[in-house]
C-alpha cells in the first residue's frame, strides 16, 4: 500500500473505533485513536498475517498490552479480513465475542488476551523467546501505553527482553501523553522513556507515531536492527482526528453521545489524521 | 519404620521434568532464581537450551510462560508456592487461566514444613486462591511416587495447572511398581468404617499412622487420598461419608478455602455430614524446624488421632 492508501485506510479504522465505541456506550476512544496510524502500518503492510489462517504458525504476532484500545485493534482486525466489520457495534454487549478488552479465546486474530496493564508486553517476550529458541523467522509486536509503564512488571519484562537480545521483538510505546488522570507527567513521570528503555538495552527510535512515513522508517529500522530489541517511542495525539477528543484525557474512557458521534464521524468523513 | 526412605516433593520434582524434558522438546523450564531450591537446577542441567531463568520477577515470569504456551510449548513456571501463587496472583488469573493457556506452575516450598524461613515463605493460602480460577486444575501429591507421576500427568494434561510441592523430606509409602495416577481421582488407601479421614500432600502419611494409633483404640478410619483438589473426586468423599457418617479433612494448608473448605462445599450440598477441618488454623506461621511445626500447628500423627478422637467423642 502506498503511504497515502495506509493513510485512508487509517481514517476508515478510526470510523470503526469510534461507531464500536458509540454503540457500546462505553469504551476507550481517545488511546485507540491515537493508536490508529500505527495498527494500520502493522496489519496492512509489516507483519505477515493471514486472516483466513489466524492461527498459522509462521505468523508475526501482536500483542496489545494496552488492551483497554481493544476498539482500535477490533476495527484493524476487521477492516483487514478477520471478522466482519457490520459485527463492531456489537462490542461490550452481552453475548458478543468482542470483549471489553483482547479475548484471545474468541476473537480470530487476537495473538493474547491482555487488558489487565503491564502483563500483555511479558506474553510477547514469551513468544519471542520460543521463536529464538526454535529459530522462527516470525516476529513479535507489542504495544504499550506511556502511563501503562508505570507497571513494574513492563520493566521485568524488558529486563528479559534485553538480557536475552530478543531482536525478534519490538515494542511500541503510544506515547499520548495522558492517563486517566491528567498528563502523564503531573501523574508519575515515566520520562524520558527513551533513555530508560535504551538502559535496558533497547534499541530505541523516537518518531511521531501519526505520521504514516516516520512509522514505516521506524518499523523498517526495527527490521534491520540485530542483537537486541527494538523499542519504538511513538508520540501521539490522544483521540487523534476526532476534533472535540484531541489532547483530552476526559476522553480516555467515555463514549461519545448521538450528538457528538455525528460531529466525531463528520471530521472523520474530512479525513481525520494528518 | 527407620529404614523408610523420605524424599521432597520438590526434588521429585526437579527429577521428573528432566527426565521428561529428556523425552519431550517442548518442554521449556522457567524459574526466578531459585533453581536450586525448586530443583528446576536439575532439569537445566539436562536441557540447558530449554531453561529460561528470569530472574527475581515472578509475575514477568508467569506472563512470558502464558507467551510461550501461546507458541506450542509447555512451559513449567517455578517458584516458591508464596510467589507463584500469591505475588504473581494475578498473572496467573489474566494471563495464564483466562486465556486458558498450557502452563503448568510448579510451587515448591508450601505450608508451615518450609521451617526456618518463618511465616514470609510458608505459604498456606496458595491452594485458596488457586481454587478461585476457573479451569485452573490443583495438584498436591503425597510422596515422590506420586509427585513424579504428577508432574508425567501434567505434561499430558492440556491446559492450566497448580501442582504443589514441599521443602521437607517426607516418607515414600507409595510403590512405584503399582502406584497409578489419575488425574481427578482420590485413592482409598485405608478401609474403615468409624471416621473418613481425607487427606492431602504431607499430611497423607501422618494420616495413615494416626489411623493404625486409631485402631489401637478400637476406631476404624477410612483414609482417602486427594491429590487433585481441583477437580475435586466428588464420588470417594460422598460414597465414604454416607459410610461412615463422619469426615475429618487433614492438610498442611489453612483451613480457610482448602482442601477442608473444597470438601464441605460438596457435603453440605450432596450429603450433609459433620465434619472436622485440620489444618493450620487462622495464622501465620513461625521460624523453626519443619517437623516441630508440623506438631505444634497440629497436623502430625498424633495430633490428627488426638483431634479425631475428640470429634468423636472417644
Amino acid at each position: 500500500m502506498t503511504t497515502q492508501e495506509l493513510r485512508v485506510k487509517a481514517n476508515e479504522i478510526r470510523k470503526g473505533i469510534v461507531t464500536a465505541v458509540h454503540a457500546a456506550k462505553s469504551g476507550h476512544p481517545g488511546g485507540s485513536l491515537s493508536a490508529a496510524d500505527m495498527m494500520t502500518y502493522l496489519y496492512f503492510e509489516e507483519m505477515n498475517i493471514d486472516p483466513k489462517d489466524p492461527k498459522k504458525e509462521d505468523r508475526d504476532r501482536f500483542v496489545l498490552s494496552k488492551g483497554h484500545c481493544a476498539p482500535a485493534l477490533y476495527s484493524t482486525l476487521a477492516h483487514r479480513g478477520f471478522f466482519p466489520v457490520e459485527d463492531l457495534t456489537t462490542l461490550r454487549k452481552v453475548g458478543s465475542y468482542l470483549q471489553g478488552h483482547p479475548d484471545k479465546k474468541h476473537i480470530p486474530g487476537v495473538d493474547m488476551s491482555s487488558g489487565s496493564l503491564g502483563q500483555g508486553f511479558s506474553a510477547a517476550v514469551g513468544m519471542a523467546l520460543a521463536g529464538q529458541m526454535d529459530k522462527k523467522s516470525y516476529r513479535v509486536y507489542a504495544m504499550a501505553g506511556d502511563g501503562e509503564i508505570q507497571e513494574g512488571q513492563i520493566w521485568e519484562a524488558a529486563m528479559l527482553a534485553g538480557a536475552h537480545k530478543l531482536d525478534n521483538l519490538v515494542l511500541i510505546v503510544d506515547n499520548n501523553g495522558l492517563q486517566i488522570d491528567g498528563k502523564i507527567e503531573d501523574v508519575c513521570s515515566p520520562y524520558p522513556i527513551d533513555k530508560k528503555l535504551e538502559a535496558f538495552n533497547f534499541h530505541v527510535i523516537n518518531i511521531n507515531g501519526n505520521d504514516m512515513d516516520e512509522i514505516a522508517k521506524a518499523f523498517k529500522e526495527a527490521r534491520e536492527t540485530k542483537g537486541c530489541p527494538t523499542a519504538i517511542v511513538a508520540k501521539t495525539v490522544k483521540g487523534k482526528g476526532v476534533s472535540f477528543m484531541e489532547n483530552n484525557a476526559g476522553w480516555h474512557g467515555k463514549a461519545p453521545n448521538d450528538e457528538e458521534f455525528a460531529i466525531a464521524m463528520a471530521d472523520l468523513e474530512k479525513g481525520g489524521a494528518n | 519404620m527407620a529404614d523408610i526412605k523420605k524424599i521432597a516433593t520438590r526434588d521429585s520434582y526437579g527429577n521428573a521434568l528432566a527426565e521428561l524434558g529428556m523425552a519431550h522438546d517442548d518442554i521449556v523450564v522457567l524459574d526466578a532464581d531459585l533453581a536450586g531450591a525448586t530443583k528446576t537446577a536439575v532439569f537445566k542441567k539436562a536441557c540447558p537450551d530449554r531453561f529460561i531463568d528470569c530472574g527475581i520477577a515472578e509475575g514477568n515470569m508467569m506472563g512470558v510462560a502464558a507467551g510461550l504456551a501461546t507458541c506450542g510449548k509447555v512451559p513449567f513456571a517455578s517458584s516458591f508456592a508464596m510467589f507463584a501463587a500469591g505475588r504473581a496472583f494475578e498473572q496467573v488469573r489474566n494471563s495464564i487461566g483466562y486465556p486458558h493457556l498450557n502452563v503448568k506452575i510448579g510451587a515448591s516450598h508450601a505450608g508451615i514444613s518450609v521451617g526456618e524461613d518463618g511465616a514470609t515463605h510458608q505459604c498456606n493460602e496458595d491452594i485458596a486462591i488457586m481454587r478461585t480460577i476457573p479451569g485452573m486444575v490443583i495438584v498436591n501429591p503425597a510422596d515422590d511416587v506420586e509427585a513424579r507421576a504428577a508432574v508425567k500427568a501434567a505434561y499430558e494434561y492440556e491446559g492450566p495447572m497448580y501442582l504443589r510441592f514441599g521443602r521437607l523430606a517426607i516418607p515414600v509409602f507409595n510403590d512405584e511398581n503399582t502406584y497409578k495416577f489419575e488425574l481427578g481421582k482420590g485413592i482409598k488407601l485405608r478401609e474403615g468404617k468409624d471416621v473418613t479421614i481425607v487427606a492431602t500432600g504431607l499430611c497423607v502419611n501422618e494420616s495413615l499412622e494416626a489411623a493404625k494409633m486409631l485402631e489401637a483404640n478400637g476406631i476404624d478410619a477410612e483414609v482417602i487420598n486427594i491429590h487433585t483438589i481441583k477437580p475435586l473426586d466428588e464420588e470417594i468423599i460422598l460414597t465414604s461419608a454416607k459410610k461412615t457418617g463422619c469426615v475429618i479433612t487433614v492438610e498442611e494448608h489453612s483451613v480457610i478455602g482448602g482442601l477442608g473448605s473444597a470438601v464441605c462445599d460438596v457435603l453440605s450440598e450432596k450429603a450433609p455430614t459433620k465434619t472436622l477441618k485440620i489444618g493450620i488454623m487462622d495464622t501465620f506461621g513461625e521460624s523453626g524446624p519443619a517437623a516441630e511445626l508440623i506438631k505444634k500447628y497440629g497436623i502430625d500423627a498424633e495430633s490428627i488421632a488426638e483431634k479425631t478422637k475428640k470429634f468423636l467423642g472417644k
